[in-house]
């Protein structure tokens, strides 16, 4: 038999200051999972499951939820954050050699996150900056005009 | 509601019902509208787009199964323009989808190919995108390949709607999306209790049943052999053998669903190890006998005791799993054939306490309203039942209660059971402190003027005894004994009393106490201080284990009552019983299953006749069990299986299981419903009535019958709540007793204006502690219960590898805080002992039991519960304390190294 309930009381000190100020219903669920997402970089299971016990709602659904919007991260992402804009605009005006040239810089490939957890990259569909292109945002600044050059610059200004 | 409307689908005028949708209009009238994501009983989802149509004045293409009809609407949906649009949503779903039909179990009854012959679909035109057969072969009575998926989302919708699991979920978008668990895991690590809706929905079988592997030839309309919900079943046959099994979406008790035990758990019927001929024990051995050579047998040796020791040295355990009329001919052969009423069965040991509180308080000892009514209440107080395992399509409309209709849910149980989720409150209170909760509720209740004083003056008396009795029960005084914060306790009572229709729901928490009687009359002092009775959604209703317990209670498997709950001390009602039946019948009331192995222990009873029950792992203290049954001088067990009980026999009689006989057998509803023949019974195996004909003729009192419905016309000769009863009358939808009349519809819920004794009657309550306090020696209180996937002693559920599988010997459930002052680690093997035996468990550490408490079913004959448990019995109705006894753990002993050998 399925121990459902083996290990029921999951608690993460870390949510201690956020479960609190969230009413427990369902229409909480985005909001609540977002600020997860603030406070530990990703959406845990355990985080899922702290979620679905405090909202009273299945697992399967926050799971459905957290894998269904692409803002949600199911593994531990990296400090900072970077973003190559792959839109038509961007795409025109070179942004596959921005992700080439960002990928050999850092050792990863795009969505993935390195060993020391210190960048995450990953592929956005349009950031709506077109008159900018091609874009790259890091940690929510928005960098226009980007060459593989600079791109290169600015991560090594974040080593 | 039942206003109706016209209105056009293709120029056929179709008749609709206010707030019927289109689709369903459509489908009452025959009209066949493409659809895969609609599902009866499920909520409209209108995600398939399959259903679209048009209709005048309005634009697009609405989803008819999502569109309420109207009156004079014009709707068309078999016309070029939709179906254009159908077409191409279909290939699109074909352009994804394996096309490996004729290998596929779903051929020739899919959904999917229904749609597409509809729609003249011959190809696609777009360019096929295939995923791998992703083939999850984890649980074991189900398997699923997420390839043939078309996302109809059935399966979720089911899980979370109807059964309020919510095991498995969309995932993922776009391409990505499909149905997972948690983390993407087998859906073995997921929540899902294995009910089997998600498989019995599933239009292309992505999800299939295990145990179908060829279509039947026949169907069969049964009703389920396990729990006292009382589902309706269909069997599919074919070949004498059971190769399908389907929930009646039209039975009243569970439109169609089914749990685990149900749907999956019937393979007992075609065990190898079925009984298939009668057998003699020499000289220690089994042999093999004739019908004659064993009956014979049988009555001489019943025979020879009368005469010797008078009738009342012999004793029968009638079954709460046999039909009604075969507890009726039980009790019939021992009251007429034998001339004593030593004549009782399991119920003693579920709910004796129910019906001897319930028939004082309110002149019937019987749920007061049906289960589906739970659904409807504003209020349930559910205590003592684990209702989501013992009664798992009860526990449906209790759910739908609190996620539909927005219901309170007031949990109050020692266990965090799978109900909390729901629950409004959950209070613990520590087991048999029962009655000190109640009175405390009730305390709140009187003093915070909530009382339903019009009620309690006009329909009830003996208000003041209770009054003077719960006056220094206060919340503050509760507190202490229960275990339970008094503030908790006063939301409890103002929940509850507040209610418009407040409706309590219990089980065995309750009735099995040395103060069961009383546990049961303070349940039925609140609903009546409240005015929480005699309406529809209220009530105080004790869920029914046994398929039958309710008609074997009812048809006078019971030492003090003749069929119909009349009593045998009566000798009016004996005088007519005796008329029936064409004998003296003696006077005196018998003893009851606890007194007949205290009997059978000291020779005073020294034959006893066992009718489907397995004493040997059910009672109470089985060590003493065992001792009280090899002491008597002839044993009878009369059985589908070589059980525990029937090795320690004499003679061993075969009978035909739930699937292969006809009869009767009453739900916790009171519903009386069939039962059917659908397949053949094993070798010579015999109907338990006819067996018991057989027997009764050759001990002189000669019975005979040629059918079970002219039994039951016979019970409803002489039991009054029965005699509106009959075959004919049933044969679609069953009656709920009182049936007084073969005119009377049936009785939906008791005591509507009047109760059946007249006026309610308060009994006071005062709080009194369990036989066996936890102590230093033995500082652990020992509770019982039982888990979904095993029903009893598992006599039926252990010849499923399934559900042996899912569930393996029981663990003993501890606290982590008592697993860390023992130094038990989960997992770790522990001897559990009482002052009446020791066993072996391994420990589960959880918080499902509350600190101090231990938690064991008493399924398993390893490491059986019963040898630990202590068999006082309450001084009314003579339950056993299965509830609390005083245990101690420790560390088993590591094994030896050449025990390992």
């Amino acid at each position: 038999m399925k121990r459902r309930s083996k290990s029921p009381v999951v608690h993460l000190p870390e949510l201690d200051g956020v479960l609190p100020r969230y009413t427990r219903e369902e229409s909480q669920l985005i909001p609540l999972l977002q600020e997860i997402q603030d406070t530990l970089g990703y959406i845990s299971p355990e985080a899922m499951q702290v979620t679905a016990r405090h909202l009273n709602v299945p697992e399967s659904s926050v799971y459905g939820v957290v894998t269904f919007y692409s803002q949600f991260y199911l593994t531990r992402q990296g400090r900072h954050k970077v973003k190559v804009c792959q839109g038509t605009a961007c795409h025109v005006r070179g942004a596959v050699e921005i992700i080439r040239a960002v990928s050999a810089r850092l050792g990863i490939k795009p969505g993935e996150t390195t060993e020391d957890f210190e960048f995450s990259v990953e592929r956005v569909a349009c950031f709506g900056s077109c008159a900018l292109a091609p874009v790259v945002v890091i940690d929510e600044k928005v960098y226009g005009n980007v060459t593989p050059e600079m791109a290169v610059r600015m991560l090594d200004e974040l080593v | 509601m039942s206003a109706e409307l016209t209105f056009t689908i293709d120029g056929v005028s179709v008749t609709a019902q206010k707030g019927e949708t289109v689709l369903s209009a459509a489908r009452s009238a025959g009209i066949y509208i493409p659809h895969l994501c609609f599902s009866e009983g499920l909520k409209p989802y209108g995600a398939c787009r399959m259903c679209i149509v048009e209709i005048d004045g309005r634009r697009g293409m609405p989803t008819s199964c999502s569109t309420l009809a109207e009156e004079g609407m014009v709707v068309r949906s078999d016309v070029d323009s939709v179906n254009r649009v159908r077409r191409t949503i279909c290939e699109m779903l074909i352009a994804d989808h394996p096309l490996v039909c004729l290998s596929c179990s779903a051929n020739m009854n899919c959904g999917l190919q229904t749609v597409a012959a509809f729609l003249g679909i011959k190809g696609s035109r777009l360019r096929r995108m295939i995923r791998k057969p992703i083939v999850d072969d984890s649980n074991p009575f189900y398997t699923r390949d997420l390839s043939k998926c078309i996302l109809c989302g059935r399966c979720t919708r089911s899980c979370h709607e109807l059964r309020g699991i919510g095991a498995i979920e969309i995932a993922g978008r776009g391409f990505e999306s499909r149905i997972a668990v948690p983390g993407d895991q087998p859906i073995s690590e997921s929540t899902c209790v294995s009910c089997g809706e998600c498989v019995d929905r599933c239009p292309v079988n992505a999800l299939w049943a295990k145990n179908e592997t060829v279509p039947p030839m026949d169907t069969v309309r049964t009703t389920c052999p396990y729990c006292g919900c009382g589902c309706g079943l269909e069997l599919g046959t074919r070949g004498g053998r059971i190769v399908r099994i389907r929930g009646d979406r039209n039975a009243p008790a569970n439109h169609g669903s089914l749990c685990v035990k149900g749907r999956f758990g019937l393979d007992y019927v075609a065990a190898p190890d079925r009984l298939s001929t009668p057998l003699i024990k020499r000289n220690g051995v089994f042999e093999e006998a004739t019908w004659e050579e064993a009956l014979a047998l049988v009555a001489d040796r019943l025979s020879a005791i009368k005469e010797q020791h008078g009738p009342d040295a012999l004793a029968g355990f009638s079954s709460a799993k046999c039909t009604n009329e075969e507890n009726y001919v039980f009790q019939k052969l021992f009251r007429a054939g034998v001339r004593t009423n030593n004549v009782d069965h399991c119920a003693r040991l579920c709910h004796s306490s129910t019906v001897a509180g319930l028939a004082r308080a309110f002149g019937s000892g019987a749920m007061t309203n049906p289960q589906a009514e739970f659904e409807h209440a504003d209020c349930i107080f559910v205590t003592g039942s684990n209702t989501t395992e013992a009664h798992p399509i009860t526990a449906i409309s209790i759910i739908k209660a609190v996620v539909e209709h927005g219901a309170t849910l007031i949990v109050a149980d020692p266990r965090r059971i799978d109900l909390v989720r729901y629950a409004t409150l959950h209070i613990r209170q520590r087991s048999g402190t029962d009655v000190a909760l109640f009175n405390a509720m009730i305390n709140v209740i009187i003093s915070e003027g909530l009382c339903d004083e019009t009620f309690v003056k006009e329909r009830t008396e003996g208000f003041e005894d209770v009054r003077t009795c719960v006056e220094e029960c206060t919340p503050e005084w509760a507190e202490p004994i229960t275990g339970i914060p008094a503030d908790k306790i006063r939301e409890a009572a103002r929940l509850y009393a507040k209610a418009e229709c407040g409706s309590i729901a219990y089980s065995m928490g309750i009735t099995q106490h040395t103060t069961g009687t009383d546990n049961v009359l303070a349940l039925a002092n609140l609903a009546m201080v409240t005015g929480n009775i005699g309406r529809a959604s209220t009530g105080v209703n004790p869920l029914r284990g046994q398929n039958n317990v309710q008609g074997a209670c009812d048809l006078g498997a019971l030492p003090n009552k003749y069929p119909g709950y009349q009593d045998v001390s009566d000798p009016e009602i004996r005088a007519t019983f005796e008329a029936a039946w064409g004998v003296p019948l003696s006077p005196d009331n018998g003893l009851t299953v606890t007194e007949i192995v205290g009997a059978a222990g000291s020779g005073t009873v020294r034959g006893l006749y066992v009718m489907g029950e397995n004493p040997m792992l059910s009672d109470p203290n089985l060590n003493h069990v065992e001792h009280a049954l090899k002491n008597l001088e002839f044993l009878c067990v009369q059985d589908i299986f070589m059980t525990e009980t029937a090795e320690l026999a004499d003679v061993v009689l075969p009978a035909a299981s739930a699937a292969e006989k006809d009869g009767t057998v009453t739900n916790t509803d009171r519903r009386v419903q069939r039962v059917r023949t659908a397949v053949p019974k094993p070798g010579v195996a015999r109907d338990d009535w006819a067996i018991l004909c057989e027997v009764a003729t050759r001990i002189g009192y000669p019975m005979s019958y040629t059918s079970p419905s002219e039994i039951l016309d016979e019970i409803a000769s002489v039991s009054p709540i029965y005699a509106g009863i009959s075959f004919d009358r049933i044969e679609e939808e069953g009656l709920q007793w009182p049936c007084p009349d073969k005119n009377h519809p049936g009785t939906p819920f008791l005591h509507e204006g009047e109760f059946k004794r007249g006026k309610g009657k308060f009994h006071a309550t005062p709080f009194r502690v369990a036989a066996e306090e936890p102590d230093e020696e033995y500082p652990l209180l020992l509770t019982t219960g039982r888990y979904l996937y095993h029903w009893h002693t598992r006599t039926m559920t252990s010849r499923s590898k399934g559900l042996e599988a899912i569930c393996p010997p029981t663990p003993i459930e501890v606290h982590p805080e008592d697993a860390a002052r023992l130094g038990v680690e989960d997992g770790q093997r522990v001897t559990v002992a009482s002052r009446r035996g020791t066993i072996e468990a391994d420990a589960w550490v959880t918080d499902r039991s509350p600190p101090g408490t231990v938690f064991m079913t008493f399924h398993f004959h390893e490491g059986a519960a019963n040898k630990l448990t202590i068999d006082a019995v309450d001084p009314i109705a003579k339950i056993p304390e299965f509830k609390v006894c005083a245990v101690k753990l420790g560390k088993a002993p590591a094994p030896q190294e050449n025990d390992r050998a």
